[in-house]
C-alpha cells in the first residue's frame, strides 16, 4: 500500500470517506475547517451547517436512523454543541456518530485553550485521541468502530499539531461497510423525558463501564518498556515530544483518553521507580490516575499554559521550573491593506465609539492604528454584549455602544442576539453593524448560509440577512458599500448613534482575498440559482434582500 | 548525513513559506525518508509572521524543530532574518532572501522555490524527486518559471560555497 503525507485533517477525512460516511457536517473553525473540504474534495458529502449545535443535531437525527456520521469543530464549538452532545450520550445512537474536537493549546487561532477532555468525562462520552497523522487514519475508523459497537457517540480528540502538521500515512487498516440505513422506532431510548431519561442514564454507565474493561487491552493505548527509572504516561501529540525528549525511558502511550485503561496504567506506574504523566494543557490524566489511587507525578503548573514541544518536555522530565526563554517576537497579523473593512474601523475610532466586537478577520480591528474594539467573547457574543451595555451605561456612553458582527458569525449565532434586541430594546435603541464581506474569511474562505453556495460552492438559497432582521422587525435596516460610499457610510451610522431605535446597519462589500473567487462561483452558480428562485414558489423575501 | 535532518522555514503570510516547505517535505518522502511537517495556519493568514518545520531521516518523531536544533534555516523576508536566527543550531546554514538576486528572477513570486534551489546544494535528495515534488505542487504553468528559479538559487548557493 502507498504511503502518502498527509495533515492529520486530511488523514481523518480520509478515513471517513474510506468508512463510507453517509454524511460530514460542521462548522468551519481552526485548526478543524480542512476536513470536510478535504472529504468534499474526496468526494464525500460533506456540507457546512449554520453552527456547530445544528452539525451535531443533523448527525444524531442521521445515525438515529442507522448511518455512519462525521461532525467537526473546533474546541470553542464544543461549548455550542454541548447541549445536544451532553443527552445525544443517553440515547445513543443506531448507526455511528463520531464528533471531532479539534482543540488549540497555545492558541494559534483561538479565543481560549480550553481542554476538551473535559467534556469527555462531563458528558460520558467516549474520547480518543492520535498524534500523527497515521494515527488519525486508524483512529478515525476505530472511532467508527467503537460508536456502532456500543451505540454510543464519540469524540475524536485532535490538537493543532496532529491537524497541521504533515506525516506518512498507509491506509492498510479495514473497517466492515456501514450497516443499512432504516428508521426504527425506540421511543423510550430516544424521547429524553425524565421517565425515559433515568433508565437511560443508568444504561450510559454501564456503557462505559464495559468500554472502560475493553480499554484495558485495546491496542489503541501502547506499552513500550524501556528504562525502569522513568516512565511516562503520556497522550496525542505529546506523546513524539516524550520519546524524542526521553529515548530511554518506558512509556504508556492512551490513544483512549476516556476511559482510561486505569489497571493498565497501575501495572504501569508499578513497574518503575518514578512515574510522570506528560500532556499538554490541563492535568486532565494526572487527576483521573490520581484518583484512582495511583502515584504519579504531574507536570509542573507552568506547562499547563501553552503548547508542549520536546524542550520544554525535556524541562518536565528535569523537573525545571526556571523561566523559560521568551519565544521569539513574531509579526502579529493585521487587516489585509485592501480589506474592505478599513473604512469602517476608521469611522468606529473617529467617533469613538464603544465597540462590542466579535470573532473573525474584523476582530484585528482592535490593533493598530483603530484599537477599536472593546469586546471579544464568544461567536455571536457581541449582539448581547452591546445591548448589556446600552442597558445599564449612562445615556451619552450608552449611545455611543455598537455590535460588530461578520456575516458568519452573524448567521452562525448573531441571530438569537438580534431577537433579544428587538424583545428587550435599550431606552437608547441600538446599532448594529453586520461587516459582509462575502464568505468566512477567518478560516480560509468557506461559504454559508448568506453566500447562498453549499460547501462545494454549489448554489442554493440564499439568507437575506437586511431581510431576516426586517422580518424580526428591526425597521432601520440599510445596506452600504462602505468602500464605494465610505461617507454615505459616517454619515448613516451619525444619523443611527443619534437616534433612539433600532438599527441594522450591513457593510457589505467582499473579502479582497474572496472576491475573484466569489465572482467565479456566482457565474457558475447563477444558472442552478435561477432554476431554485423560478421554481420555489413566493421569492418575495429573496427580492426584498436585494434593496 | 545525520540521523534527522531539520530545515526551519520562516517569512510572512502570502510569501509561499507554506509551499516551500510541502515540496520539501514531499521531496524527502520521495525520496523514501520518513517525514514530518509542521506549521500554523490561522491568524497567520493576515499578514503575520508564518513558520513551518520539515524534518526527515530514519524515523521522525516529533513534527516540530527543537528551538535551536535546526540544521537549516531559510528565511524569506530580509526583516524575519533576526527573529528566526534563535532557530539555528551552532554550526547550521542560514539561507537568507539576500543570497538571491531578486530582480535576475523571471518572476519574483518565486523566491521561495529559489531559495529551495539554495537548499537543495547542501542536502543529499535527488534531483528527480525535487523535480517530481515541484510539478505536483505547482500549475503547469508555472512549472517552468519556477524550475529555472530553483537553478538559480542552486548555482548561489554554489557559487557562495566556493
Amino acid at each position: 500500500m502507498d504511503r502518502t503525507l498527509l495533515s492529520g485533517d486530511e488523514a481523518v477525512a480520509q478515513a471517513a470517506f474510506d468508512a463510507g460516511v453517509a454524511l460530514a457536517t460542521g462548522y468551519p473553525g481552526t485548526p478543524s475547517t480542512e476536513i470536510l473540504e478535504r472529504l468534499s474534495a474526496l468526494g464525500g458529502r460533506a456540507q457546512w451547517a449554520p453552527n456547530e449545535k445544528v452539525a451535531v443535531e443533523v448527525g444524531l437525527g442521521a445515525a438515529y436512523a442507522g448511518a455512519r456520521l462525521l461532525v467537526t469543530m473546533k474546541h470553542v464549538g464544543v461549548n455550542v454543541a454541548a447541549d445536544p452532545l451532553f443527552t445525544a450520550a443517553y440515547t445513543g445512537v443506531s448507526g455511528a456518530l463520531v464528533v471531532v474536537s479539534a482543540d488549540d493549546p497555545g492558541m494559534a487561532s483561538s479565543q481560549n485553550e480550553q481542554d476538551n477532555r473535559r467534556y469527555a468525562v462531563a458528558a460520558g462520552i467516549p474520547m480518543l485521541e492520535p498524534a500523527d497523522s497515521q494515527e488519525a487514519y486508524d483512529f478515525t475508523l476505530a472511532a467508527f468502530e467503537l460508536s456502532e459497537r456500543w451505540r454510543i457517540p464519540v469524540f475524536l480528540r485532535v490538537t493543532t499539531r496532529v491537524c497541521h502538521s504533515k506525516s506518512l500515512v498507509r491506509p492498510t487498516r479495514r473497517i466492515s461497510p456501514p450497516p443499512p440505513v432504516a428508521f426504527q422506532r425506540d421511543i423510550p431510548g430516544r424521547v429524553m423525558i425524565p421517565g425515559y431519561a433515568r433508565p437511560a442514564h443508568r444504561r450510559l454507565r454501564a456503557k462505559l463501564a464495559e468500554i472502560a474493561a475493553w480499554t484495558e487491552t485495546s491496542p489503541l493505548n501502547v506499552r513500550r518498556d524501556g528504562d525502569r527509572k522513568l516512565g511516562i504516561v503520556t497522550a496525542g501529540i505529546a506523546a513524539m515530544h516524550c520519546r524524542e525528549a526521553a529515548p530511554g525511558a518506558s512509556l504508556l502511550k492512551l490513544g483512549t483518553v476516556y476511559p482510561l485503561p486505569i489497571e493498565a496504567i497501575r501495572a504501569f506506574a508499578g513497574s518503575v521507580e518514578r512515574c510522570l504523566v506528560v500532556e499538554e494543557g490541563d492535568p486532565v490524566l494526572a487527576e483521573a490516575i490520581g484518583a484512582a489511587g495511583i502515584a504519579v507525578e504531574s507536570k509542573p503548573e507552568m506547562y499547563r499554559f501553552g503548547e508542549l514541544d520536546v524542550q520544554r518536555v525535556r524541562r518536565i522530565v528535569a523537573r525545571d521550573t526556571s523561566p523559560e526563554p521568551p519565544p521569539p517576537r513574531a509579526k502579529p497579523p493585521e487587516l489585509c491593506e485592501a480589506c474592505p473593512y478599513h473604512p469602517v474601523y476608521r469611522v468606529l475610532h473617529q467617533l469613538d465609539c464603544i465597540v462590542a466586537g466579535d470573532i473573525g478577520c474584523y476582530t484585528l480591528g482592535v490593533m493598530e492604528p483603530y484599537r477599536a474594539m472593546d469586546s471579544c467573547v464568544a461567536m455571536g457574543a457581541s449582539m448581547g454584549v452591546g445591548l448589556g451595555l446600552r442597558h445599564v451605561l449612562p445615556e451619552p456612553e450608552a449611545r455611543r455602544v455598537v455590535s460588530i458582527i461578520g456575516d458568519s458569525t452573524f448567521v452562525h449565532s448573531g441571530v438569537s442576539g438580534l431577537i433579544e434586541m428587538v424583545y428587550n430594546p435599550p431606552r437608547t435603541g441600538h446599532v448594529v453593524i453586520v461587516l459582509d464581506n462575502g464568505t468566512t474569511a477567518m478560516t480560509g474562505q468557506q461559504e454559508h448560509p448568506a453566500t447562498g453556495r453549499k460547501l462545494d460552492h454549489s448554489a442554493t438559497r440564499q439568507l437575506s440577512i437586511e431581510g431576516l432582521a426586517r422580518a424580526l422587525g428591526v425597521t432601520q435596516t440599510h445596506v452600504v458599500d462602505p468602500v464605494a460610499d465610505p461617507g454615505g457610510f459616517e454619515k448613516l451610522l451619525r444619523e443611527r448613534l443619534a437616534a433612539s431605535e433600532l438599527a441594522v446597519i450591513v457593510a457589505r462589500s467582499p473579502c479582497i482575498l474572496a472576491a475573484a473567487d466569489i465572482r467565479r462561483f456566482e457565474r457558475a452558480a447563477a444558472p442552478a440559482r435561477e432554476a431554485l428562485l423560478a421554481g420555489g414558489g413566493c421569492s418575495a423575501c429573496l427580492e426584498a434582500g436585494d434593496a | 548525513m545525520p540521523r534527522v535532518v531539520n530545515v526551519v522555514f520562516a517569512g510572512l503570510g502570502g510569501q509561499g513559506v507554506i509551499k516551500a516547505s510541502d515540496i520539501l517535505a514531499d521531496a524527502a518522502c520521495r525520496a523514501g525518508l520518513d517525514v514530518k511537517k509542521a506549521d500554523v495556519h490561522g491568524m497567520s493568514q493576515r499578514g503575520g509572521s508564518v513558520n513551518s518545520d520539515v524534518r526527515f531521516g530514519d524515523e521522525v518523531l516529533s513534527p516540530m524543530v527543537p528551538g535551536g536544533e535546526a540544521d537549516y534555516l531559510v528565511v524569506l523576508a530580509p526583516d524575519q532574518v533576526e527573529n528566526a536566527r534563535g532557530a539555528l543550531r551552532q554550526g547550521g546554514v542560514l539561507l537568507a532572501p539576500d543570497l538571491i538576486d531578486e530582480k535576475s528572477l523571471p518572476n519574483r513570486r518565486s523566491l521561495n522555490v529559489a531559495l529551495l534551489g539554495a537548499l537543495s546544494h547542501h542536502l543529499s535528495i535527488a534531483d528527480e524527486h525535487w523535480r517530481a515534488a515541484i510539478e505536483a505542487a505547482l500549475p503547469e504553468r508555472l512549472r517552468q518559471v519556477n524550475f529555472k528559479a530553483f537553478e538559480q538559487g542552486r548555482a548561489a548557493a554554489r557559487a557562495k560555497a566556493a
